[in-house]
């Protein structure tokens, strides 16, 4: 059976309350303060937005919340009583229960057994299976889930599955929801369905924490919202009494830009990249794959050219299409003018394209190898005589990187896995740079490192511009596109949503680019 | 695929410096075990350090050596094969066919100086091997079936042609320049414990100093990686299980050679032995890690244990069990000093 949360006895639903209050969370990392004095209230039966860019802490208070870290400091209250939760189980049966990002369902079991899955209706040995079925159907009724329980969960879209993920909260009988960022990977009707259903819960008492980027979403579906940046507080308030640029503004901050200096937009040179219509469609054997539509842009010779958007806007889709990495269904790609097409990477990095990946520990770098295979591994051809491996000319290859992009290792014999993040990237960057590319991508160049080998990277994607090569840099970071970037191309749900020049952008305007539909012609006008 | 937002202020904890003494432990670990049992084993039956034991020991593990030295490649790539043992009886009961003359004369008894004599067995023993191999390289990479899978089959399939081939019997009786090639020595050295450590030597060369070599432990040590960096990946994991089938083969040869008989149940077991002898050696089962040298003291340190075991008079039924628990073991240690690593 179902745990009745026991704070749900003791408490009157219809308190008026804060259901939820958390004080002067603090966490602490290894070298890092990740949240500090962070304050969170939600209220009966209240849709509760909770924003911030990424690295903002919002994941890790989440996290906090649902039993999976333990804060340093702090109190969660929950109906006005103190609580603490060991462990995401502590959670559940207080009648938190979190929705993450990637689900947690098991592919191959059916949405009933998922639903109550550990909780199964019958005796302790046998499951009733007819019980089991209507108890999901119950459920899944009122949320709207028209499928049979037993439909294996493979076979749903992500929609139906993320509305599983929801009928399990349901049957735990939970009285918050934590969605974390629950329309990401939805289309257009189908965060439609999510908001009414939402509503629904909303109307029957429940409230609901709601992570997301898209703040078109916040003023239509939430009550109030809660803004974290740089893991700290900066307010909260009703959604009511704001305007979407006061939420950016919090968002962003101000003092972020002024760790960069000015710097002139160089001179184009002629254009080394030209994408035109790029597509790809789902296919059956990858349906929740993320969809281009029509993406066409350019890159100059020297200078850098900024892809901005939202995660899952298609951004690392398209540098992997170019890059050969992925099929795509039409679309042309000229190089230097000429149209070339690519039957995987190899090809790519023949014509002078290289990719820096957006995860450098599972796409990019060999952990448990020498950081000389890691730089040398893509250009044996030129560290080579036959079959062999000349170690003196891969010791020089290897020597010049590392002064040109001062790596601090040990040695070239040390494992890359034992390197600090930036240097991990420098050594994924001299991989690529030992080719001689004429287009480099570079997707999320300075994830997970410090501000201050951030600052070196940058540099170094500059300087790799003025050396006449086209740099396209991903990022989910806007202070970093601006840095950077000479040029941005926005992007949204696979679509190129607009273009502006460095100096024309502010943070404001493209978050209003990637977030709206229709703001990148509305922005451009702004902008100009 | 989609990612889960991780909050980017995390530090990298990785750059804890000073000497890593665990590091230095694991890394020898196979080494400092063997140096152990053979102390304790002299200790114990002072016979054991004779030479000729010493190269008793060493011409019996040669076979299955040889085959760890292909396996070590296949390993690295976090493949594994099962199929050794039965590809190893099948290509010795083509290259004893080979060496009587063809199949109208395998069950001749005796020298009957019709064969096609020594290098013809070989080439056809190796050319099965190759044949074998390639075929599962292209099951694993073009059907996409799992390495433990395609190999299974390949256990049960080249027992049966085996089975089928040799029609009940061994094929025995070859020319003593055939025989040679397993009984032969050179001074002291018998020819299979030559055959074995040039092998080895050759592999060594190949994984440390050659392109291929490079490629090898960057395909198995993170794939992704390695398409992304312009290898051909499917090229490289067909390639180890053709170098395996190289090395069952030329195994195989060298076994009829040495037992003077081809017989269809050749090799059973020798999986097992063969595995063990490239984990034992510390080549992770994970991929992208190990090494020859590995190989040849795991090898050498399974033939120490079996044969101290004997000269102790401890049963081979105990044996088995003392074999499986080490290679339990050896796999548990490098798990956990993979985790001690990510800790670190």
């Amino acid at each position: 059976m179902a745990h009745a949360p026991a704070a749900l006895s003791s408490a009157p639903a219809k308190s008026r309350g804060p259901i939820l209050k958390m004080t002067g969370i603090s966490k602490r990392f290894p070298g890092v303060l990740a949240l500090e004095d962070v304050h969170l209230e939600v209220g009966h039966a209240e849709i509760h937005a909770l924003l911030g860019e990424n690295g903002a802490g919002k994941s890790t208070l989440l996290k906090v919340l649902s039993g999976a870290h333990s804060a340093d400091a702090g109190e969660i209250e929950l109906y006005g009583e103190p609580v603490a939760f060991a462990t995401p189980h502590d959670a559940q049966r207080a009648g938190i229960v979190t929705i993450y990002q990637e689900f947690t369902l098991a592919p191959d079991m059916t949405i009933a057994e998922n639903v109550f899955i550990g909780r199964e209706p019958g005796s302790k040995l046998f499951i009733s299976w007819r019980r089991l079925s209507e108890d999901t159907r119950a459920i899944t009724d009122k949320i709207g889930l028209k499928r049979d329980p037993m439909t294996l969960v493979r076979d749903l879209s992500v929609a139906e599955q993320q509305l599983v993920e929801i009928a399990r909260a349901l049957s735990m009988r939970s009285r918050l929801i934590v969605m974390d960022e629950p329309t990401s990977a939805l289309s257009e009707a189908e965060v439609a369905n999510l908001a009414r259903i939402i509503g629904t819960l909303k109307s029957e008492g429940l409230s609901i924490i709601f992570v997301t980027h898209r703040l078109e979403e916040v003023f239509r579906l939430c009550d109030r919202f809660t803004v974290l940046r740089d893991g700290r507080y900066v307010g909260s308030g009703a959604v009511a009494d704001v305007t979407v640029e006061a939420i950016i503004r919090m968002m962003v901050g101000r003092d972020v830009g002024a760790l960069y200096g000015e710097r002139p937009i160089p001179e184009h040179g002629p254009v080394a990249l030209e994408v035109e219509g790029l597509t790809r469609r789902r296919t059956a054997r990858d349906p929740h794959a993320i969809e281009l539509v029509d993406v066409s842009l350019r890159a100059h010779k020297g200078e850098i050219l900024g892809l901005a958007g939202l995660v899952g806007a298609g951004r690392t889709e398209t540098a992997r299409a170019i890059f050969g990495a992925d099929r795509f269904d039409h679309g042309v790609i000229r190089i230097d003018g000429k149209e070339v097409s690519f039957a995987g990477p190899r090809d790519a990095m023949l014509h002078g394209i290289g990719l820096a990946p957006e995860d450098r520990k599972k796409q990019a770098l060999f952990l448990r190898l020498a950081i000389r295979t890691n730089i040398t591994i893509a250009a044996q051809d030129q560290i080579s005589r036959g079959w062999f491996i000349d170690e003196g000319r891969e010791a020089a290859v290897v020597d010049e990187f590392r002064r040109l992009l001062s790596i601090r290792m040990a040695g070239p014999d040390q494992l890359a896995g034992l390197l600090s993040g930036g240097n991990q990237q420098k050594v994924v960057l001299a991989r690529w740079l030992a080719l001689r590319p004429k287009i480099l991508i570079v997707d999320e160049p300075t994830r997970g490192i410090d501000i201050g080998s951030k600052v070196e990277v940058h540099n170094l994607l500059i300087d790799m511009a003025k050396s006449g090569i086209a740099v396209i840099v991903i990022s989910s970071e806007l202070p970093e596109i601006l840095a950077v970037s000479d040029r941005i191309v926005t992007m949204r749900e696979g679509r190129v949503t607009g273009e502006i020049a460095r100096n024309d952008a502010t943070q404001e305007i493209l978050m209003s680019m990637m977030t709206f539909h229709d703001a990148a012609g509305e922005a451009r006008v702004r902008a100009s | 695929m989609r990612r889960v937002m991780t909050d980017t202020r995390i530090a990298d904890p990785s750059q804890a410096g000073g000497v890593d003494i665990f590091g230095f432990v694991a890394r020898f670990a196979p080494m400092l075990f063997l140096i152990a049992l053979m102390v304790l084993f002299a200790a114990i039956e002072p016979r054991f350090l004779s030479s000729i034991n010493l190269f008793n020991v060493m011409r019996q593990v040669s076979i299955t050596g040889l085959m760890a030295v292909g396996m070590t490649f296949v390993i690295l790539t976090a493949g594994i094969d099962l199929s050794v043992g039965s590809l190893l009886a099948f290509a010795g009961l083509v290259a004893a066919a080979v060496a009587k003359g063809g199949l109208e004369n395998r069950f001749t008894v005796g020298e009957g100086g019709v064969g096609y004599g020594w290098g013809l067995a070989a080439l056809a023993a190796i050319a099965v091997g190759l044949a074998g191999g390639y075929l599962q390289g292209l099951a694993i990479t073009r059907l996409k079936v799992p390495p433990f899978v395609v190999t299974l089959g390949g256990m049960s399939a080249f027992r049966g042609a085996a089975l089928l081939f040799a029609a009940g019997g061994p094929i025995s009786g070859f020319e003593p320049s055939f025989t040679w090639w397993g009984q032969g020595k050179i001074g002291p050295v018998p020819i299979p414990v030559i055959i074995f450590l040039a092998a080895a030597a050759l592999a060594h060369v190949t994984l440390r100093y050659t392109r291929y070599g490079r490629q090898v432990y960057a395909v198995g040590g993170n794939p992704e990686a390695a398409r992304l960096s312009g290898l051909n990946v499917n090229r490289v994991i067909a390639s180890v299980y053709v170098i395996m089938g190289f090395f069952a083969g030329l195994g195989a040869f060298v076994l009829a050679a040495r037992l003077n008989s081809a017989e269809a149940v050749a090799g059973t077991g020798y999986e097992l032995t063969v595995i063990a002898s490239v984990v034992i050696g510390g080549t992770s089962l994970f991929g992208g890690s190990g090494t020859i040298f590995g190989t040849v003291i795991g090898t050498i340190l399974i033939g120490v244990l079996l044969n101290g075991l004997v000269l102790m008079n401890v049963s081979s039924y105990i044996q088995q069990i003392i074999i499986g628990v080490i290679i339990v073991l050896a796999v548990a240690f490098d798990t956990f000093a993979k985790s001690r690593r990510r800790k670190a």
